[in-house]
Formats: structure tokens, C-alpha cells, sequence
């Protein structure tokens, strides 16, 4: 029993010192953002490792979970005759919740994994420590333009991944199984709101982008500096960065659509 | 190129003044009261059996690590007592080889003998060419500058990396184990360069290292280092006069001596009769 005790009481130290660190990080990542102004070259370097070259995977996904919305919504509505709002019904769960759920994860799995294991790889070779020594920070050259990167790509990649869902959705609906075009559009156009489900798939989806980027550099810049290291570090991301979005996701659910 | 760094000490005091230099890992204590001065425009090196924390010192004095106890006074500034713009300003007046080269594998050979150019400086582009080919060329490897890092041998990176190291033109270079994995030849030309940059740029080198004949053939001064205190120090010729058995033992890499060859064990032939019974 006083095993067990100490136990909890060892993991529990960890855990908050790890925390801890994690913010303190964060505040140093945050501390660097401004000297990006005068090098905005960083960014848009980061911008098209993290965000463009994800975006096959966020098509591709985009276009396959909208095509099987549209044929799920489809045998669900028909059944009471009501197939004709199958647009709205395909834009809202993209647009509210699939489209930055789903985004984030693979934005973690693709991108964050990358970053963790990009940043720990630097470390393991030195090269971060390299950079010290040059009177370089790390922090600034090179977390911060990835975790700003990270947090400007995950909208969009989220806007990108709801466009093709809706247009997936409107192949197999309207395309395959006989949905009226125009009533598929006029349903999306008087039902989705801008406000209501626009600006809180945005909210959302920024503040996955968030957390998954800084879960993604902090794990990188802590990694044990080995190949171990780095792999558990990797895999700590993708683990931790899907919960985190889950988690937020729940709680961004109830403040914004929910009655809780 | 950096700015003229402010007189902190005068020119005859040491470049780097350790006193009573205390560092622990754990309950493991790597440096116990270590006294040492790197004189100015000298090379030194650093010697000592491996695990002895030379590498640990480098970091000492670059700031990466603050000491328990004692002071480490780098041109007459205390490294752990500075703040975060006045320890990189400091770092910019030092350059460092480390072991693996610690080159940035993004980058080709030109762009990282350019980044700390790039980074500290605002000098046109045409300028920070011809700085970095000057450089390139006293490694001999200006006709290598648009080589990808992965396709340069182990001494190829190493020279890549000390090119670096001098493009600020520092007042200092540190290097861990320059001659570590390096055949012959890349060691002799590492040797050559480490000698010749030291005189030429007037430069203040510490080398880290565990290889005797090059470490006797090209510094001025030695410090041997083990169990976390200085066990012998001087010229080359000094410590071949040592009358320390230890010192005799590590620079002739004897098997057995004082360091014992055998780890400390019961008495072989107990222990044989031990498995009998």
C-alpha cells in the first residue's frame, strides 16, 4: 500500500513538473514570436512543411469522410423523406465538428509528428546546442516559427478539409444517389450560420492547431536525445496531441452548442 | 564581422580563468575544486580518460551549464552570472567544434558557414560570399561549398564545422574531441588546420581530447584531468618528465598501472573455489 502511495506520489511529481516545464516553454515559444516580424521568411518556410505538404492527406480524408456523410445522411433522411436537406446536414457536421476534429488529428499524426521528430533529431545531433553556441536561441529560430506556423495552418487546412468534405458529400449525394443539386445548396446556404458554426469551427480548429503544436515542439525540444528518445517523443505527441483535441473538443462543444 | 568586444581583462591575464570549480550530476561528482587557466593565444589541451567530463567543461565555459560552486571568468566576465543578451553576445566572441559537427543537415556547406554571418550580421549577400569562401578555402574545402551535409565524410564535417566556428573570426575556439573516429589523414589535416588557424588569426584554442601523440604535437599547454581534479599540467615536455605513474600510464596507454586493468573483485582463486562448494 505505501509502495502504491509512493508510487502515485513519484508519478504525480512527474506529471506536474512536466506540466510545469511544458508552460514555461510555452511562454518562451511566445516570448520569440515577435522577432518573426522582422523575418517573416522563417514562417512562410514553416508554413509550407507543416501546412502545404499536409495537404494531400487533409484531401484526401476531406473528400472520403464527406463522400461516406453524404451516404450515411442519405439512408438516414430518406427514411423520412427528408434527403433534400442532406447538404445541410453533411456542411454542419463538417463544419462543426469532423472538419477541425478530424483535421487536428491528422494534423498531428502528419505535421505534429514531423515537428517532434524534426526538433529532437536536432537536438540528438546537436544541433540545437550548435546554435547556442553561435549565439543563436533555438527558441526563436527554430519553435517559434514552427508553432506559429502550426497555428496559422490548422484553420485552414480545416477550412480546406470541410470544403472537400461538402463536395465529396455532394458527389455521392447529388452525383450517385439522385439528390436535387440545387436544394443540396440551398439547405447549406439557409442553415449554416456564420456566426453560430463558421466562427466556432474556426475557434475550434485554432485552438486544436494550438495545442497540437505545442504539445508537437515542446515534446521535440524535451526529447531524451537518443533514437529512443525521439521515437517515444514522437509517438507521446501523436498519443497526447489526439486526446488533447478530443478533450477540447468536448469542452469547446458544451460552451459553444451546448446547454451544460 | 562581430564588433570590437569590450576590454574586460587585460591582455596578459588568462583568456578563460576556472577556480574552484565544483560540478555534479546526480550524486556523481564530475569536477571537485578544479583550478585552470587557458592562457591567451595558446593552444591547450585538455586531456583525461573518458567519462572524466572534458566535454562537460567546454559546456562550463560556454555557459551551457552553470557550476555548483567556483567561478568560471571567460576575458573577465563570470559565464554563469550573465544575463540571457550578454552570454550570447559573449558566445559570439567563441566558436565551437563539437564532436559530431553539429552541422544543420538542413542547409548545404555554404548556408551553414553563412548562418552565424546571416544571423549576426547585416552585411550584403556579395560580402558574406566571399567571407564564407575565404573561410571554405582555409579548410580547403572552398570547391566542396555546395555539398549537401550528408554527403560529407566524418573530417569533411569536421572541417565544415570549424569553418563555421572561425566565421565571426572569434576570439576563442573550443574543440571536443576534434580527432575522434578519423583516419590518418583527416587527423593530420585536422592538426595542420587547429595549429595553423590558432597562429594565423590569433586565436585562443582549447582542445578536448583523448588522443596523446596529437594532443602533444600541437599544444603548448596540457591539463590532465581525472576523478574530477587537475592531475598534472604543463608543456608537452613537462608532462613526458612527470614523475606521476598515473600520468606516465596515460600518456604511454599502459593496461595496467595505477589505473588497474582488473575491476576491483574478490581474489580470483577464493572466487573459483567459491563455485566448487
Amino acid at each position: 500500500m505505501a509502495g502504491m502511495i509512493r508510487r502515485l506520489g513519484r508519478w504525480g511529481l512527474s506529471f506536474f513538473e512536466r506540466l510545469g516545464r511544458g508552460h514555461l516553454f510555452l511562454l518562451e515559444a511566445l516570448a520569440g514570436l515577435p522577432s518573426l516580424l522582422s523575418r517573416p521568411g522563417l514562417v512562410v518556410q514553416q508554413l509550407y512543411s507543416v501546412g502545404v505538404l499536409s495537404l494531400l492527406i487533409i484531401v484526401v480524408s476531406g473528400l472520403f469522410v464527406g463522400m461516406v456523410l453524404g451516404l450515411q445522411g442519405y439512408n438516414t433522411l430518406v427514411g423520412f423523406g427528408a434527403e433534400q436537406s442532406l447538404g445541410m446536414l453533411v456542411a454542419l457536421t463538417l463544419v462543426r465538428e469532423m472538419g477541425p476534429v478530424v483535421t487536428a488529428l491528422l494534423f498531428a499524426g502528419r505535421a505534429g509528428s514531423a515537428l517532434t521528430a524534426e526538433i529532437g533529431l536536432m537536438k540528438a545531433t546537436e544541433q540545437l546546442s550548435g546554435m547556442e553556441m553561435m549565439a543563436v536561441d533555438p527558441m526563436r529560430r527554430v519553435v517559434a516559427p514552427r508553432f506559429l506556423a502550426g497555428f496559422i495552418s490548422m484553420p485552414l487546412l480545416a477550412a480546406i478539409f470541410s470544403t472537400v468534405g461538402i463536395y465529396g458529400g455532394y458527389f455521392v449525394g447529388v452525383g450517385l444517389l439522385g439528390v436535387d443539386a440545387g436544394a443540396f445548396w440551398s439547405q447549406i446556404q439557409d442553415k449554416v450560420d456564420l456566426h453560430e458554426d463558421i466562427y466556432n469551427g474556426v475557434i475550434k480548429s485554432l485552438v486544436f492547431g494550438f495545442a497540437v503544436t505545442w504539445i508537437a515542439v515542446f515534446e521535440g525540444y524535451d526529447a531524451t536525445p537518443t533514437s529512443e528518445g525521439v521515437s517515444r517523443a514522437t509517438t507521446r505527441t501523436v498519443v497526447h496531441g489526439a486526446l488533447a483535441v478530443l478533450a477540447l473538443n468536448f469542452v469547446l462543444t458544451a460552451l459553444m452548442f451546448g446547454e451544460i | 564581422m562581430a564588433a570590437d568586444p569590450p576590454v574586460t581583462s587585460a591582455p596578459q591575464d588568462p583568456l578563460v580563468c576556472i577556480r574552484g570549480l565544483r560540478f555534479t550530476r546526480g550524486s556523481r561528482v564530475i569536477f571537485d575544486g578544479v583550478d585552470l587557466d587557458i592562457p591567451r593565444g595558446k593552444v591547450t589541451a585538455i586531456m583525461g580518460p573518458s567519462g572524466t567530463g572534458k566535454t562537460t567543461l567546454l559546456r562550463l565555459i560556454g555557459g551551457q551549464l552553470k557550476p555548483m560552486a567556483g567561478s568560471v571568468l571567460v576575458d573577465g566576465q563570470q559565464v554563469a552570472k550573465l544575463g540571457h543578451g550578454e552570454l550570447y553576445a559573449l558566445r559570439q566572441r567563441m566558436g565551437m567544434l563539437f564532436q559530431s559537427g553539429a552541422l544543420l543537415t538542413d542547409l548545404n556547406v555554404f548556408d551553414n558557414v553563412a548562418f552565424p554571418l546571416r544571423e549576426h550580421t547585416d552585411l550584403p549577400e556579395a560580402m558574406i560570399r566571399d567571407i564564407v569562401l575565404m573561410k571554405l578555402e582555409a579548410v580547403g574545402l572552398r570547391g566542396g561549398h555546395q555539398l549537401l551535409t550528408n554527403e560529407l565524410s566524418g573530417g569533411m564535417a569536421r572541417r565544415v564545422a570549424l569553418a563555421r566556428a572561425i566565421a565571426l573570426d572569434p576570439m576563442m575556439v573550443m574543440y571536443d574531441e576534434p580527432f575522434a573516429g578519423q583516419d590518418p589523414i583527416s587527423m593530420g589535416v585536422l592538426v595542420k588546420l587547429i595549429r595553423l588557424l590558432n597562429d594565423a588569426m590569433g586565436l585562443t584554442s582549447i582542445v578536448v581530447t583523448h588522443d596523446v601523440p596529437e594532443a602533444m604535437g600541437i599544444a603548448d599547454h596540457l591539463y590532465l584531468i581525472s576523478d574530477g581534479k587537475v592531475v598534472e599540467q604543463g608543456s608537452p615536455a613537462q608532462l613526458e618528465a612527470s614523475s606521476s605513474d598515473w600520468v606516465h600510464q596515460f600518456l604511454h596507454g599502459e593496461p595496467d598501472g595505477p589505473v588497474p586493468f582488473h575491476y576491483p573483485a574478490p581474489d580470483f582463486f577464493d572466487d573459483l573455489m567459491a563455485g566448487e562448494q
